[in-house]
């Protein structure tokens, strides 16, 4: 009897309805859309998303190596009930964001990756996917972790979320913290911002290519001057930094 | 008692960022590049300025570290902590040392790194310079301080939330010019003041300052060497004079000033400095201002005498302190854009000024520059260095 394994290793996903696209100015003045993609155009995010794997700064290494690894794993059907937005301005890729549903009331939020940073860009797009669990998957609660101190400000602190620790997060099995609905209400008027429809032109540019970030977060010039400086307090690092520079090692 | 001239010979900075290396080396690599600058090592005596070593970085005996990483030893060398006017006070210092004869050549360094520990830390450190038993224990912090400051001189003069907005994009946005900067993201009123979106890109910090209004968290070091005349005149470069020094307290507390919307500690520390100089504000080309909040450009250029008491605002709306303008202020993004490792600040400012008279500013050249003036405050206007600075040839 021949078996496709293919149909046992695959998860058939749930029905989940789409994130309606919004936009919004932020501080620079820019127009960003906000849109859920689907799995066909997750190469042409992959591929942006693989060099922020060795930033070694604020975490980005670790965020950019689960966040490839989830986008890869939507794209194969290896992940049960994902979904990946991003924001876009003027097409190019300022955020990915993604989670998936747990079960009719509960989400799991997996990551938050800002690839344009002082714009609260990264906190737009928090705010649309606890948006999507919240308002267009009809959930009670969201179960979220963060990996950076900057996550855990704009998260944790933002938003006052509640403590889950008796529950286990996806992300690497930490203590949970969860968006409640009452919560979600509470910060919507002042965290949740946007505007539908998204105007056709602004919606045409985002779908019509990804495209790269401008000025993404880029690695310190030594990615062990950080680990070397904390151990090494007679200059060797920065030393060692110049003569490299100039080509001297 | 005569004193001797006193020369900027040479000038050096680190990118104002997020710096993952020891605080005696940011310190350093300045003064590398300052040396570099003036084509010497033979200094004399070496002042570091910082606020926070001992506190958020567990170093003391800076000045120990640095002068022997510069192998400048046996230079006498030490630490100077005047709060976030710790960059202005040991120029200061080295002025009046070879002013008095005391030393030829000596140089100043300032360093923080203030990103060893996350904002809230950052914020408490910075809040221990207020008055400890009227304001700290009560939970002030300097954006609320600045935030009360800010909603009474609104009262007062008419100054809005547009003005300090205005006063954020351009600075930020001068800041793109400056490669050193810390903040290098453009900003628009639209984005931070008028857009649906923008109370949430642009929260209130303490009402009514917002997010744009404060300056951010940075690590960083600048450095300047001083001269005498006799020093400055075997190094080929531009001269430029430190022609006057000026420094003012006032109330450790602000709210016994009699009228907190005085600055008087800036109000006094200029005139000194201008009469110490022999000139007077509308003398000025370029100035770098003390803003740690976007509220102390506005008053700080009043208090400075660059404009009436309550008009800055309207000198702003003028276009009048923007590049191009009649006095431009904080061409290299200020403490809002560049940055503002506290003690580190006071030098930076110097280093723009100098950098500005030598014409050797770029992008962000201000045309003709002779004259320039920095004001560094340090507490909440209770203790201020202003200095003047001259294109002598």
């Amino acid at each position: 009897m021949s078996v496709d394994l293919e149909k046992i290793l695959r998860p058939v996903d749930n029905p989940m309805p789409p994130f309606p696209a919004k936009h919004m100015k932020v501080a620079s003045g820019e127009e960003m859309v906000i849109r859920q993609v689907t799995r066909d155009e997750i190469p042409s995010i992959l591929q942006h998303v693989a060099p922020l794997v060795w930033v070694e700064r604020d975490f980005y290494d670790v965020v950019a190596a689960r966040v490839y690894a989830e986008l890869l794993a939507y794209y194969a059907h290896r992940m049960q009930d994902e979904y990946v937005l991003v924001a876009q301005i003027d097409g190019e890729l300022c955020a990915v964001v993604n989670g998936r549903m747990v079960n009719e009331d509960v989400g799991m939020s997996l990551h938050t990756l800002a690839m344009r940073r002082g714009l609260r860009i990264g906190a737009h797009s928090f705010a649309a996917k606890m948006e999507y669990h919240m308002d267009i998957l009809g959930q009670k609660e969201v179960l979220v972790v963060a990996e950076s101190p900057i996550g855990f400000r704009r998260w944790m602190l933002e938003y006052n979320l509640e403590k889950r620790f008796d529950i286990a997060h996806e992300l690497g099995g930490v203590p949970s913290w969860a968006l409640t609905k009452e919560l979600f209400d509470k910060a919507r008027d002042t965290l949740v911002v946007g505007r539908r429809p998204v105007p056709d032109e602004l919606l045409a540019k985002a779908h019509e290519a990804i495209l790269p970030p401008s000025d993404p977060p880029r690695p310190p010039d030594d990615l062990l001057a950080a680990t070397r400086a904390k151990y090494d307090p007679t200059g060797t690092a920065l030393v060692l930094q110049r003569w490299k520079q100039e080509g001297k090692v | 008692m005569t004193m001797r001239d006193v020369y900027v010979i040479g000038i050096g900075i680190t990118s104002f960022t997020r710096l993952e290396f020891p605080l005696s080396e940011i310190a350093a690599y300045p003064a590398m590049m300052a040396m570099k600058d003036a084509g010497t090592r033979e200094i004399d005596h070496l002042y570091v300025a910082n606020m926070g070593g001992g506190r958020v970085n567990h170093q003391t005996g800076l000045a120990s570290a640095v002068v022997d990483t510069l192998s400048l030893t046996p230079a006498g060398a030490e630490t100077i902590e005047n709060g976030p006017a710790s960059g202005g006070s040991a120029v200061k210092t080295g002025y009046m040392a070879v002013a008095s004869g005391l030393h030829d050549v000596v140089m100043v360094t300032g360093a923080e790194r203030m990103r060893e520990v996350n904002n809230l830390d950052a914020t408490d450190f910075v809040a221990t310079l207020t008055h400890p038993i009227a304001e700290h224990i009560y939970g002030v912090t300097l954006p609320s301080l600045a935030a009360m400051f800010t909603r009474l001189y609104m009262e007062k003069y008419g100054v809005t939330e547009r003005h300090l907005a205005m006063v954020a994009v351009k600075n930020q946005n001068a800041a793109l010019l400056n490669e050193f900067a810390h903040l290098h993201q453009k900003i628009s009123i639209e984005g931070i003041l008028d857009s649906p979106e923008a109370m949430t890109n642009n929260p209130y910090v303490a009402e009514p300052l917002r997010f744009f209004d404060c300056c951010p968290v940075s690590d960083g070091g600048a450095c300047v060497i001083l001269a005498s005349e006799e020093a400055a005149g075997k190094v080929g470069r531009p001269l430029v004079k430190l022609a006057g020094v000026g420094q003012a307290t006032d109330t450790h507390a602000v709210h016994e000033r009699e009228d907190p919307t005085d600055l008087l500690a800036v109000r006094r520390a200029a005139a000194m400095a201008f009469e110490r100089a022999g000139l007077t504000p509308a003398d000025v080309d370029v100035a770098e201002l003390h803003d740690a909040f976007t509220i102390l450009e506005i008053v700080e250029s009043e208090e400075c005498g660059f404009f009436p008491k309550g008009e800055g605002h309207l000198a702003l709306e003028r276009g009048e302190t923007a590049l191009g303008g009649k006095l431009p202020i904080n061409v290299s993004g200020g403490l809002k854009g560049r940055g503002h490792p506290v003690g580190a600040t006071g030098l930076a400012q110097v280093y723009e000024i100098v950098h500005q008279l030598r014409g050797e500013a770029g992008e962000r050249q201000v045309k003709d520059a002779r004259i320039g003036f920095t004001c560094n405050f340090g507490g909440f206007g209770n203790n201020v260095v202003c200095l003047a600075f001259t294109r002598e040839n």
